[in-house]
């Protein structure tokens, strides 16, 4: 009875009953008529497809800048990664390659200057991250407009210029990674190329966390007086964070584009970053803490009940309910959090 | 007094933090207007018994305890502290509990303002009184004075020196209208020992004002001169509850390791000649412990003291030469500059420092041991680290730092359950010792040690005292000593220096009459011994 407490305190409420639920789906949805098959190649596709913006809020969190609601950010990097590769007239496998090195030095360059910016504002971190994701989004809703893109699978098809609100990856990359070295059971596809790359990343991160700047990293948001005095700088560390995260960010929106099929630009990636900390906080990370184990078992839980709750229990219902479940989930998830933790610095 | 219910008993108490046992049927009691000293080694279980008694949320947490706390003959249990409050408890943590962006006088009347009402009140309520801060500022000169201490009512406590941090707590509790029982967990433990001296009078004045105070503390000369009663903790059991009267410092040691402890006295090591640590003009802007302008020089394999009275500026010394806070001036280590304001460059010239501040400079409260032990020297030195992947990259040596921490956790005696243990959950002495762990595994060839034995137990004093003597003589580390406590220092140093006002007083040996350190502490030096090395 000790051993079942002790695991329940240790594993967490919201865990287990966001499992048990998920179980629950998974064991009703034949009864219902509705496939596996189909439902768990779901599941895993929408898994890799939104691990890595998971993911990219680690580095923050471990270095003591709260949970980073300026993910859109690094997504607008990914966004004119692919966009910017697109209109170059890349395709395929080095249109995504192209799309990722054109990411990687814009999301070091938002990333720095976000850095700075949280450095200035320490202790609210993540208000701040808030306003920051607003208003980049918005400035480069008009920026879309404006920028000389001249594609025409890419500009609107009337007026001839402006970004389209989304772009299709048919022509392009679409499914790049999701149908790579692909395995088929079935009715059940595994995406093998997109998990290797989630791999990747996750395997990159568990590396970087455990490298002496890694380290610092974490004694930084552990207490930075400590971190000081051991010659560690507090602001460097924490602008590392910020632009790990935001480079990770953007190559995080690459992959999710590939397995979604299209390119949204305008107000989408401003609801990005809630999905992502929910699943990090369902996945047993508080504001301060956060593991590679948090990130899979949190995204694989919290996408698992996005995809099976529409199909479950509306096919009990008959009724849309899933967007209701899944916004109260999220949302109950990240308040639940914030009340338990709320301080980020120390 | 016999036929008077206590104040307050306990009976029984038991605890254990999931599995390990911390307390086991402890059973005692305090009368009114008596001062309990309650002694015991490092994790003997004291602070864990007064926050039972206080009601603290952790305990409720860790899976609550056994037996009975009653007050005044009733059985009670303290939800929270506040219940404990009400109850009439005051308690000073061993940690400090104030806001440090408040001033003494706030903290001092915190959550029993004086309220002034206004037209507003008329009309909404009291809720919209305002503070009255003419009356509450009166209030806290009123405990303050009750101490005898001198405290600025509106200096905030972030740039109070710890000294005074303790007597605002101590102040905030006995502002308190109410207040039966005060218990003081290790009060002292950060006040030289004039302010201690100043605080056990104020105890016994509370005392006959019919105030019951439970007192623990490691320096046992001060249990025996102010306590009526003492009981002796060993273990997590109740071992002695005896009268003060005829018990001896020497008893309460025996009783509390449980075997006789014999004062090990090592010759000190000879120093060479050559200055090693060369201080010229430094100043230091540490709040609370301003330095203005400090000269001295350290011979290679020297114990240097620093004393002097709290916020006279001896902790910014180790504080400003490492780079902790702004400061200037010129400061040579073995004939090389050392940068200032950088704590990087500093850690790099084979120099090291224990700060006087462990829970907030000192400790990764969430880490484990290990890498609060090993951090340091793998962020300043490079070590503890794995080449990977044919020396591409770097990544941690998990392995060597449970290493380290291991032949620390022997050497130092640190009690935990294992390396893997984070430091929030060692008793304060036991953080203590991590802290000298960290200094020593970056093998530093000049140590700077800010109240190096805060807060532990005489067994460990000893030890700790020893480990520097040690590695002062068998590594030849240069070591740079500070410290409140003056017998310490004059049982461990070649030469003292007492810094007052910011500046060196004078420097003394440490055979000096303790009257001529009472007169450089003062502030009145006597000129001619003021240059006397
Ligand atoms: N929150 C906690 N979780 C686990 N163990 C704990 C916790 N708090 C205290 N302990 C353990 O309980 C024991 C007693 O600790 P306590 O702080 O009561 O000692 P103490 O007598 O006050 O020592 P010191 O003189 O060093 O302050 C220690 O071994 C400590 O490691
Ligand atoms: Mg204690």
């Amino acid at each position: 009875m000790n051993r079942i407490k002790a695991f329940i305190t240790d594993f967490g409420w919201p865990r287990i009953i966001i499992a048990l639920f998920l179980l629950g789906l998974f064991i009703s949805a034949p009864i219902v008529g509705v496939k596996l098959g189909p439902s768990f190649t779901d599941v895993f596709n929408r898994f890799g497809q939104n691990a890595i913006m998971v993911l990219a809020l680690v580095p923050m969190v471990q270095a003591g800048c709260g949970l980073n609601f300026g993910l859109p950010l690094g997504i607008l990097a990914g966004l004119l990664g692919s966009t910017l590769a697109m209109q170059l007239g890349f395709v395929g496998a080095p249109g995504f390659i192209v799309a990722i090195l054109i990411t990687i030095p814009f999301g070091l360059l938002f990333g720095l200057g976000y850095g700075k910016l949280l450095n200035k504002v320490k202790g609210e971190e993540m208000t701040i991250a808030m306003y920051v994701g607003f208003s980049a989004v918005m400035l480069f809703s008009i920026l879309w407009l404006v920028l000389p893109y001249t594609k025409a699978d890419l500009v609107m098809g009337y007026a001839g210029e402006g970004l389209r609100r989304s772009i299709s990856l048919e022509k392009y990359w679409a499914k790049l990674l999701n149908d790579f070295l692909a395995v088929r059971i079935g009715d059940f596809v595994f995406p093998t190329g997109l998990m290797l790359f989630v791999g990747l990343c996750v395997l990159f991160i568990f590396v970087f966390m455990r490298t002496r700047t890694g380290t610092a990293l974490t004694a930084v948001g552990s207490n930075p007086d400590y971190a000081r005095a051991s010659g560690v700088s507090v602001e460097r560390m924490r602008t590392v964070s910020t632009v790990v995260s935001t480079v990770l960010g953007g190559v995080g929106i690459l992959v999710y584009q590939q397995s979604f099929g299209f390119v949204q630009v305008y107000d989408a990636p401003l609801y990005m970053a809630f999905p992502a900390v929910s699943a990090l906080l369902i996945g047993g990370a508080s504001v301060t803490k956060a593991s590679m184990v948090n990130v899979v078992i949190g995204t694989f839980l919290f996408q698992g009940m996005l995809t099976m709750t529409p199909s479950v229990i509306n096919s009990v219902l008959k009724t849309d309910m899933s967007e209701v479940i899944r916004i109260i989930v999220s949302n109950g998830m990240i308040i639940y959090a914030l009340t338990r933790k709320t301080k980020v610095t120390k | 007094m016999p036929n008077e219910t206590p104040l307050l008993s306990l009976e029984g108490i038991s605890k254990d933090f999931y599995g390990n046992v911390v307390l086991e049927d402890v059973t005692f009691s305090v009368g009114r207007g008596q001062i309990v000293g309650l002694v015991g080694e490092n994790g003997a279980g004291k602070t864990t018994l007064m926050r039972i008694l206080f009601g603290m949320p952790v305990i409720a947490e860790t899976g609550g305890f056994k037996g009975t706390v009653s007050l005044d003959g009733k059985p009670v249990a303290f939800k929270s502290p506040f219940d404990a409050l009400d109850a009439g408890i005051g308690m000073v943590h061993q940690e400090f509990s104030l806001i440090p962006g408040f001033t003494t006088t706030e903290n001092i009347t915190l959550n029993r303002e004086t309220m002034k009402s206004n037209l507003a009140c008329d009309i909404f309520g009291s809720r919209m009184s305002v503070l009255d801060r003419a009356a509450m500022r009166k209030r806290a000169s009123v405990a303050i004075e009750r101490l005898g201490v001198k405290l600025d009512p509106d200096m905030l406590v972030s740039e109070m020196p710890v000294g005074h941090k303790q007597f605002t707590e101590i102040a905030r509790e006995i502002d308190r209208a109410n207040v039966k029982l005060l218990v003081l967990d290790e009060p002292t433990a950060v006040l030289t020992e004039s302010e201690a001296e100043v605080l056990l009078a104020s105890l016994r004045t509370l005392a006959s004002q019919g105030i019951s105070i439970i007192f623990i503390s490691h320096r046992l000369h001060e249990i025996v001169k102010v306590a009526d009663r003492i009981v002796v903790l060993r273990d997590g059991k109740a071992v002695k509850d005896v009268p003060t009267a005829g018990t001896t410092v020497h008893d309460i040691a025996k009783w509390m390791v449980g075997r006789d402890v014999q004062a090990s006295v090592t010759e000190l090591s000879t120093c060479k000649e050559n200055t090693f640590l060369s201080v010229e003009h430094l100043w230091v802007d540490m709040p609370g412990e301003t330095v203005r302008d400090v000269s001295f020089e350290v011979r290679e394999g020297e114990i240097f003291g620093i004393g002097g009275l709290a916020g006279q500026g001896k902790l910014g010394i180790a504080n400003g030469i490492m780079g902790l806070f702004p400061g200037g001036g010129k400061v040579t280590v073995d004939g090389k500059d050392i940068p200032l304001n950088d704590p990087h460059g500093v850690l790099n010239s084979h120099m090291a420092s224990v700060s006087e501040d462990r829970r907030g400079v000192g400790l990764l409260l969430d880490e484990t041991l290990e890498w609060n032990i090993a951090f340091t020297a793998m962020q300043a030195k490079g070590e503890y680290l794995t080449p990977v992947l044919g020396g591409l990259f770097k990544l941690r040596d998990e392995k060597a730092m449970k290493k380290l921490a291991e032949q620390y956790v022997k050497q130092l005696e640190i009690k935990c359950t294992g390396t893997k243990q984070r430091a929030m959950e060692l008793s304060g002495g036991n953080q203590q010792k991590i802290c000298l762990a960290k200094a020593f595994a970056l093998n530093p060839r000049l140590l700077f040690v800010s109240e190096p034995t805060r807060g532990i137990d005489v067994g460990a004093k000893a030890i700790v005292l020893e480990t520097l003597r040690t590695y002062n003589r068998e590594f030849g580390m240069t070591i740079v000593m500070i410290s409140s406590e003056l017998e310490e220092l004059r049982s461990i140093c070649h030469r003292i220096a007492i810094v007052d006002e910011g500046k060196i007083a004078g420097i003394l040996a440490p055979t000096a009459d303790i009257a001529e350190f009472g007169l450089l502490m003062s502030g009145e030096p006597d000129d001619k011994n003021g240059d006397a090395a």
